[in-house]
């Protein structure tokens, strides 16, 4: 054998190694290393985002009131931009080359990078998309992307559906499911129900070759997911009660709340001024968003129906008459005198001139404010409490079981809690032992630092209507056909307030018909309905007394609890009263017989007589 | 011994090997059809693209293969010089002869389909080698035999190189080495040749000044550990010299490299800044192409970094980023363990030649293989520099697997009669 026949073990030592060091080397950048496959993606993969259709809004008589409508942005990937005629593309999209500029720097600058398509030009409607489609294919590194735009076929509801707004960086690092750009809903059921009419974003992912030309879905499709449309609501909305509402308080700054008793569902929610809901959807969004948000003698994006809490005035005294006999210190035959005022306390607060001395049903049906601090005091100093500040909060306790100074949880976005001051509060305002029941007097007629929102009025009237209980005020009756949607299941839970006894509401009912008899609402008729209500005439610091109504219809039964509010408008029944008994009209007999109140109503402009005025605002 | 002869020319046939080269053409169609895969143009034998060629092209090797074991096997080595005669005056002809393709003049075209002669050369080479050295009067320790057999080697190197400008199919006859390190080359040479390859590398990426120093502390240290005899201290200091003298040419050698050969060291060896988009595209794409297949790969015709065009070469020097992507650690392991086996087997079959001529052949065969295995995925995952030279019956390409297969095929039907006759 050749001695030399050795060296075929060298040889085949270095190939046998060598053949290993490319096998570690391959489990090193395959297994091992995991940039390459990064960077594979990142060439070769496109992700695009499918959006879901947003869903629908009805009202209770399905009805439509929110739907969409196709718009397209047009996206541009700036490397991808290459021999573009700027001119012909510049006519086309009707903009100048300076804007073009712009709009180019805009989309190669951070957060925006050449590489990452981003929005050229927002919202094109389906005519000029239909125009750019054609020569879209000459425009390289431009592609259209198709979004949906809210539509609102009856421009009514505005501050209760709320708008649609863009996920800003805040929200996409607080919420990772939106990008920055992505819809969102950003005020009222919208915002409410956003998860719910969302839906769910479908991706895609698209291969492309090197010269980015799309090359068919990844693996056909294996890891693209469809987008899955949002679900439709339908609302506790009577959409022909809402714009009757909203008719009749036009050129009027306040609100009306209608809500259906025995089940807290609610059927107008009106607030004035309000805005077409159209004129927030669009290329023209921002700018009719701001000229709404400056607008500050009008505030059209206040929904003043759960934002704004003013003193509930006359109609307390509701409450106060239910405390009082819960109480024990107050029957429907108890008796005080009124001389223009409350004596005690030198004819303050005032009052009107009516019989005296009077028992409780005329006391409601003439609002006699001597009355009421007379059984406000006789609550404070009651003797079963030995001490009027544990008479003080038992009162207070039975007021908030009322859900008045406690946001009532609705599903509206954004509500104010209202107030009934503690005795804390004026602890601080007065010291400790100095206050007693005459110095807080006027919070037994629903004045002084008392606060309700008219949604909670509405509640309240809903409450004495059901004789003792409620349901949460919704504005959703059913998710997507299904009433009985989890997300709902609160709406279904009975609260009971700290009255129960039927009897303490029968006497508090029967002078709510007085009010309606022969009482401050005597002139307001609805035909054929028995009804009650309470007028109020709220004390307002900052202008004008504000007018506010509470009713519910029919008496026996009802169907319908109302809270009106006009601001600076004087007497709850000159124009509360009536917007309210023309609401239930219209709601039980589906036709209005009162033509000339109607008229004399929807004509009256209460605004530009009275621009001084001001809402009052409280922070939450 | 006379063994008696078969009529069937397929008796003695290494079957083993002949599937192991099926096997490896075969995959190599397959993967073929995957990089340039078009939906357009679906089957695999669509003649218009590069599969269907490719499919003519294997036919037509097993045609040859065919031939080769149907030839009496004599005719090889009494032929052998007369065939690497042609081959070389094919070569030095073509850059005359030949219409110039994309800048390269080493093609002779018919039509649609063109030969690269030089393709050819490597087992011309290999033939005149075998028969050179297995003259049993021929030692090549001697210094004049050891000049003939590099020089069988260089002038086709240098023709292939000079006159036609292909690095590639140049560079491949280096091979030769091993062949002749297993005929009694001096080991010296291989491990000047190792050494010379790591001071260069090292003279490119360390202050000369260091390397200098480094070779002078290394040989001092050498002294204190062997017999310090006058002809052990002469040859230390010898390759010291040498040493210092590799060191001190790397730069002048670099400088006279051409600037695509200067950025391709730089980019193997990350002197500088690599610019991806241009000098480093080719290595880097061809790095997430293999890193993104993961370990059990894409699957077969899944490929994005291929398929797609991101890989620049993917059907012919960068097919192994196709195997990379689409078949992940586990493939491209698997083809790297056939190649390497093939070339074992080659090795084995060698050594249980009777014959000089048939061991010395085969080890060609092994060796050429061997370099191109090495170079071509070496280039792939960043290991060796980018030399465009084929990976055995994978890549697209009729000359380059005719090549290979007459090499082959050759030692095949050499090593069906190694029982028959001593040459």
């Amino acid at each position: 054998m050749n001695p030399l026949s050795e060296r075929r073990f060298i040889i085949i030592g270095v190939f046998v190694l060598v053949g290993l060091v490319f096998i570690a080397r391959l489990f090193y950048i395959q297994v091992i290393d995991d940039t390459y496959k990064l960077d594979a993606r990142n060439q070769a993969f496109r992700y695009t985002t499918e959006f879901p259709v947003r869903g629908y809004i009805f009202d209770r008589k399905h009805k439509l009131l929110v739907y969409n409508e196709a718009a397209y942005d047009l996206m541009v990937t700036p490397k991808e931009v290459k021999e573009l005629d700027t001119t012909d593309f510049c006519k086309l999209l009707d903009i100048t080359k300076d804007e073009f500029l712009k709009k180019m720097k805009k989309a190669v600058q951070a957060p925006n990078s050449p590489r990452k398509p981003s929005v050229f030009e927002k919202q094109l409607s389906p005519q000029d998309y239909a125009a750019l489609q054609e020569r879209l294919y000459r425009f390289h590194g431009f592609f259209v992307q198709s979004r949906t735009l809210r539509k609102y076929p009856m421009k009514i509801a505005a501050n209760m559906l709320g708008y649609i707004g863009e996920a800003d960086k805040d929200m996409t690092e607080r919420d990772p499911y939106y990008n920055e750009g992505d819809y969102l809903g950003v005020s009222g059921v919208e915002k409410t129900y956003e998860k719910v009419l969302r839906g769910k974003k479908g991706m895609h992912i698209l291969m492309v070759d090197v010269n980015n030309s799309p090359k068919g879905s990844y693996m056909n499709g294996l890891y693209d997911t469809a987008a899955k449309p949002g679900l439709s609501l339908e609302s506790t909305l009577d959409a022909d009660l809402q714009l009757y509402g909203e008719q009749l308080m036009q050129n009027k700054v306040g609100s009306i709340v209608a809500i259906e008793p025995q089940t807290g569902e609610i059927l107008a929610l009106v607030t004035s001024p309000s805005y077409d809901p159209n004129l927030l959807v669009g290329r023209a969004r921002n700018k009719n968003f701001s000229k709404l948000y400056l607008d500050t003698i009008r505030v059209p994006l206040f929904n003043r129906a759960t934002m704004a809490s003013y003193p509930p005035g006359s109609t307390f005294k509701l409450v106060e008459s239910l405390i009082g006999q819960q109480e024990g210190v107050l029957t429907p035959e108890t008796r005080y005198p009124c001389s223009a005022g409350y004596a005690p306390l030198g004819g303050h607060p005032k009052c009107e001139v009516h019989p005296s001395p009077l028992a409780l049903y005329d006391a409601i049906g003439y609002s006699c404010n001597s009355y009421f601090s007379y059984v406000f005091k006789s609550i404070i100093e009651n003797k079963k409490y030995h001490d009027t500040y544990v008479a003080f909060e038992a009162w207070r306790n039975i007021a908030l079981s009322f859900n008045i100074g406690r946001k009532t949880n609705s599903d509206l976005a954004n509500e104010l809690r209202g107030n009934i001051p503690s005795i804390k509060y004026y602890d601080r305002i007065f010291g400790k032992g100095v206050w007693k029941a005459s110095t807080v007097i006027s919070l037994g007629i629903g004045q002084a630092e008392m606060g309700i929102t008219p949604l909670q009025n509405a509640n309240v009237a809903t409450i004495i209507s059901n004789k003792g209980w409620y349901y949460t005020p919704h504005i959703v009756k059913a998710i997507n056909d299904n009433p009985n949607d989890t997300i709902l299941n609160r709406f279904k839970v009975k609260h009971y307030t700290a009255i129960n006894d039927t009897l303490i509401y029968n006497n508090v009912i029967e002078g709510m018909s007085h009010v309606t008899e022969s009482g401050t609402a005597h002139l307001l008729k609805i035909e054929g309905v028995e009804y009650c209500a309470k007028t109020g005439t709220a004390q307002n610091p900052h202008g004008h007394d504000h007018s506010v109504f509470v009713a519910f219809a029919p008496k026996n039964n009802p169907k319908i609890a109302i809270a009106v509010l006009v601001e600076n408008a004087g007497w709850g029944a000159s124009w509360a009263g009536p917007i309210a008994t023309l609401m239930m009209e219209k709601y039980l007999n589906g036709k209005v017989v009162r033509k000339e109140l109607e008229k004399t109503m929807m004509d009256a402009n209460l605004i530009d007589n009275n621009k001084t005025t001001e809402v009052k605002k409280k922070k939450k | 011994m006379e063994r008696k002869q078969s009529n069937n020319i397929f008796s003695d046939v290494d079957w083993v090997t002949v599937l192991l080269y099926l096997l490896l053409i075969t995959m190599g169609w397959l993967n073929i059809y995957s990089a340039v895969y078009n939906e357009d143009h679906h089957v695999i034998t669509d003649m218009t693209q590069k599969y269907g060629k490719q499919m003519l092209w294997i036919g037509t090797s097993l045609l040859i293969a065919l031939i080769i074991l149907i030839i009496d096997e004599k005719f090889y080595t009494a032929f052998a010089y007369l065939i690497y005669g042609i081959f070389l005056i094919a070569c030095i002809a073509v850059p005359f002869l030949g219409r110039e393709v994309k800048g390269s003049r080493s093609w002779f075209r018919f039509g649609d389909f063109g030969i690269q002669p030089a393709e050819f050369m490597k087992f011309a080479a290999n033939l005149a080698i075998a028969k050179f050295l297995s003259n049993q009067h021929i030692k090549i320790a001697d210094y004049r035999n050891t000049i003939i057999t590099l020089m069988i080697i260089g002038v086709p190197l240098l023709v292939i190189k000079i006159l036609q400008d292909e690095t590639g199919l140049a560079i491949v006859f280096v091979a030769f080495i091993f062949t002749l390190y297993r005929e009694g080359l001096s080991v010296n040479y291989l491990l000047l040749g190792f050494l010379a390859i790591v001071l260069f590398i090292l003279a490119l990426l360390v202050n000369n000044i260091y390397l200098f120093l480094i070779i002078l502390s290394l040989c001092v240290v050498a002294t204190l550990f062997i017999r310090r005899t006058r002809k052990n201290l002469f040859a230390i200091a010898l390759v010291g010299l040498i040493a210092c003298g590799m060191v001190k040419g790397t730069s002048t050698v670099y400088e006279h490299m051409e600037a695509h050969q200067k950025i391709r060291i730089d980019v193997l060896l990350g002197r500088g800044t690599v610019n991806l988009k241009k000098e480093g595209y080719n290595v880097n794409q061809a790095k997430i192409a293999i890193g993104s297949g993961g370990f059990a790969g894409k699957g077969y015709l899944n490929g994005t970094q291929t398929k797609y065009d991101f890989v620049p070469e993917q059907d012919t020097d960068f097919i192994f980023c196709t195997v990379g992507e689409e078949w992940g650690f586990i493939g491209s392991s698997v083809v790297i363990l056939l190649e390497l086996a093939l070339i074992l087997k080659v090795i084995f079959m060698g050594e249980r030649q009777r014959s000089a001529f048939s061991r010395i052949y085969g080890y060609g065969v092994a060796s050429v293989l061997f370099f191109h295995l090495t170079v071509n995925v070496g280039m792939t995952i960043g290991l060796a520099p980018v030399i465009g030279i084929p990976l055995p019956f994978f890549s697209y390409g009729g000359s380059s697997l005719w090549s290979f297969t007459i090499l082959l095929f050759i030692f095949i039907k050499l090593d069906s009669h190694r029982l028959s006759i001593l040459r």
